[in-house]
């Protein structure tokens, strides 16, 4: 038994893009055909297709037996081309892969599944394409019915079915897969929270039970929690392979430079209302710690540079920079009016900074507010949405200076109880403790 | 791409470049046999759903052309059918070639239809236009039935040579296929395929002996004219059910060559074509 479950060696796969398009009518094709031999015979070469696009080009490294390993990158970087050629969907162009066992790949769920047919009949057909054989899917039948929480219909076609149970359903035959070695790409980017909760819950225990796993994803929570080491890609080759920590870390790095973490972002285009007598010009943020290159993390520290243009001098008394999530609900309202501060601007351009000490947001991305007006009445320049803010993980470089176990950062005082009123109040919600 | 077919550890699957002409992996097809069946059955059960005639109308297709060739062929043009009559006569030979022609188009048409199949999983890909062609199996075993009755209805009994039936079923097959590979792949590259094949199985209506005799033709162009598989096919059927003169023997012999030339040639330019399907279609 080999200890090495995957063996990539000099993996490359050239896309062709050239002269624009290629013919995809007959008759094109055939004209063309007939215009390169016409220009053989007159002894000029068809002309060299020299716009050719690499999406993997030298790409090597192993996955040892047992092992998680998370392929990231950005868009475009290759990753899925990977996930393809090692589900022998599509060929590579050039170089070597080894694969030791049975694969199974998702590289999406509910392929195959047709409207027209029942959820039992779609269950055989799916089970069938993604390699499950007739007596294993009649074996694990009702335990996927159940994972997936459609008794009731599992004789109505899918086509009157919720996209909810839907997508139960096919991630149910999916999730009961049972190669050696598993290849999953973006799966969880499906359904609702609680869904995709559900999804990563049985992907982790198909990691514990010590199969050989290839996962893809943008999450990089998820890839952290089920991967113990990662392959990083970028424009098709590897830029750095090892432990996950390392290797989220260097991606979140490179990607915070496209988010603008550290770049000054420019406001003339920005959706606004006010008089106009203060505008803002443009505006960057920062996490002064140069760790994480500079992005936001939980609980670290975060500045808003400002450049601000005032038609005279002024003092202003009500600044803001606030943080909403992307769903508009105001989380943070950073106002030096709540501090009884003002400020003064000079005719012309104005450079300042406010910054938030302790960020209580999570990993997400967040979108920033600014505000300039009088102190208790109208507004010089608001901007709802000036650009967005992404919160990366604290967890990568050990940057974890608040204590969250479970993620929340919301403080809030609180204290065990014991004896007495708290007793009874605990044993009546159901004697829990935390699960933490 | 090679594969074995233990479920040990020991498998390992090699990955890399294939160029050139390889053989058609039928090995492979057969460890697969099991994603056949069930993409043969959704193809049978997702046909007909929600359609008000079902199963009819593997029926009524062939049935209704019988019915224009016996009274424009049988009845006005007065159109020789070797001493059988005319309706039976055609609908013997619409039966096979009902199977052929519905096999041809949906084959060809399988791959483009499957796309999403060819980008999200792996299987060997021969098995969507082989599933498209055995597919039209419940058509063809409905429309014998019907042969059957029209047999009866003309007092036409049958003898051994009705076994016929099986192996003459089977060069429909392989013609069906070997046509179908050929232009299932070239469609996933050149959609005008797909606009190509109406007119191709109507043009090869008129060329095999269909609402005519091929005894029109005198010998040696009647054994030459067995080129075209499906006559072959078409005259073996009236000659097992119908008893239409001596055995079909020449131009059955050429069909079988000209089938198997079809479905070779078909399954190795398959091979080449498919390694590139999941980046074209």
């Amino acid at each position: 038994m080999s200890e090495i479950a995957v063996r990539v060696e000099g993996l490359g796969k050239r896309f062709r893009v050239a002269r624009a398009r290629r013919p995809t009518m007959l008759r094109e094709a055939l004209v063309e055909g007939l215009r390169a031999a016409g220009g053989r015979l007159a002894g000029r070469r068809a002309a060299a297709e020299e716009e050719c696009f690499w999406a993997l080009r030298d790409v090597s490294f192993e996955v040892p037996r047992g092992e998680a390993v998370g392929i990231v990158g950005g868009n475009g970087a290759g990753k899925s081309t990977l996930l393809k050629i090692l589900s022998r969907i599509t060929e590579p162009t050039e170089g070597d892969a080894w694969i030791h066992g049975r694969v199974g790949s998702l590289l999406e769920v509910g392929t195959g599944f047709h409207a027209e047919l029942t959820g039992r009949e779609n269950t055989y057909l799916n089970g069938a394409i993604l390699g499950m054989k007739r007596a294993e899917i009649d074996r694990k039948f009702d335990e996927i019915v159940a994972f997936a929480g459609v008794e009731r219909f599992i004789d109505t076609p899918v086509k009157h079915y919720s996209s909810g149970m839907y997508l139960r359903l096919a991630f149910a035959v999916a999730a009961h897969l049972e190669p050696e070695i598993l290849v999953v790409d973006e799966v969880l980017a499906v359904g609702d929270a609680a869904f995709q909760k559900k999804c990563l819950g049985r992907m982790e225990d198909v990691a514990r039970e010590g199969r050989t796993v290839l996962f893809v994803s943008h999450n990089m929570d998820a890839v952290q929690r089920l991967c113990s080491r990662c392959v990083l890609l970028d424009g098709g080759r590897v830029a750095a392979a090892g432990d996950s920590a390392s290797v989220v870390a260097r991606y979140l790095a490179r990607g915070v430079g496209r988010h603008g973490a550290g770049a000054w972002i420019d406001l003339g285009a920005a959706g606004r209302s006010g008089s106009g007598e203060v505008r803002f010009l443009a505006a960057r943020h920062l996490s002064p710690g140069r760790a994480a290159g500079g992005a936001a993390f939980p609980g670290g520290p975060l500045r808003f540079d400002l450049a601000l243009h005032s038609d005279a001098d002024r003092e202003v008394g009500s600044l803001a920079v606030s943080l909403r999530t992307p769903g508009g609900t105001t989380l943070i309202d950073a106002d030096i009016l709540a501090k009884g501060e003002t400020v003064a601007l000079r005719a012309g351009r104005n450079e300042l900074s406010i910054q938030i000490e302790d960020l209580p947001l999570n990993p997400g991305v967040y979108v920033a507010g600014l505000w300039a007006g009088h102190a208790f009445g109208a507004a010089y320049d608001h901007l709802e949405s000036a650009f967005e803010v992404e919160v990366v993980p604290a967890r990568v470089e050990g940057l974890d200076r608040v204590f969250t176990p479970g993620g929340g950062l919301v403080p809030c005082r609180f204290g065990v109880l014991t004896g007495g009123e708290g007793e009874a109040a605990r044993r009546a919600a159901g004697g829990g403790g935390w699960s933490r | 791409m090679a594969v074995t077919t233990t479920d040990t550890p020991a498998e390992v699957t090699w990955i890399h470049a294939s160029r050139g002409w390889s053989i058609p992996d039928l090995g492979e097809l057969w460890r697969f046999r099991e994603l056949l069946y069930f993409l043969v059955w959704r193809d049978v059960k997702v046909r007909y759903k929600q359609t008000a005639l079902g199963a009819a109308w593997a029926i009524l297709q062939p049935f209704a052309t019988m019915l224009v060739f016996s009274l424009f062929f049988g009845r006005l043009a007065r159109m020789p059918s070797d001493g059988v009559p005319y309706p039976v006569f055609a609908f013997a030979a619409l039966v096979p070639w009902t199977f052929f022609a519905n096999g041809l188009t949906l084959s060809t048409q399988s791959l483009v239809l499957s796309q999403n199949l060819l980008k999200k999983v792996y299987f060997p890909r021969l098995a969507i236009p082989l599933a498209a062609v055995l597919s039209g199996g419940v058509d063809l075993a409905l429309a014998m039935g019907v042969l059957a009755g029209m047999l009866a209805f003309y007092g036409i009994a049958p003898g051994a040579e009705a076994l016929w039936i099986v192996p003459l079923l089977l060069l429909a097959l392989a013609t069906s296929l070997g046509v179908g590979l050929w232009l299932s792949a070239l469609n996933v590259r050149y959609r005008d395929v797909g606009y190509v094949v109406p007119f191709l199985v109507q043009l090869w209506l008129f060329a095999t002996p269909i609402a005519y005799p091929s005894s029109l033709l005198a010998e040696p162009w009647r054994t030459v004219y067995g080129i075209n598989p499906m006559v072959g096919v078409v005259e073996g059927f009236r000659w097992a059910l119908l008893g239409t003169g001596a055995a079909p023997g020449g131009a059955l012999a050429l069909s079988s060559l000209a089938a198997a030339a079809l479905l070779v040639g078909g399954a190795f330019h398959f091979r080449r074509l498919e390694r590139t399907f999941a980046d074209v279609v």
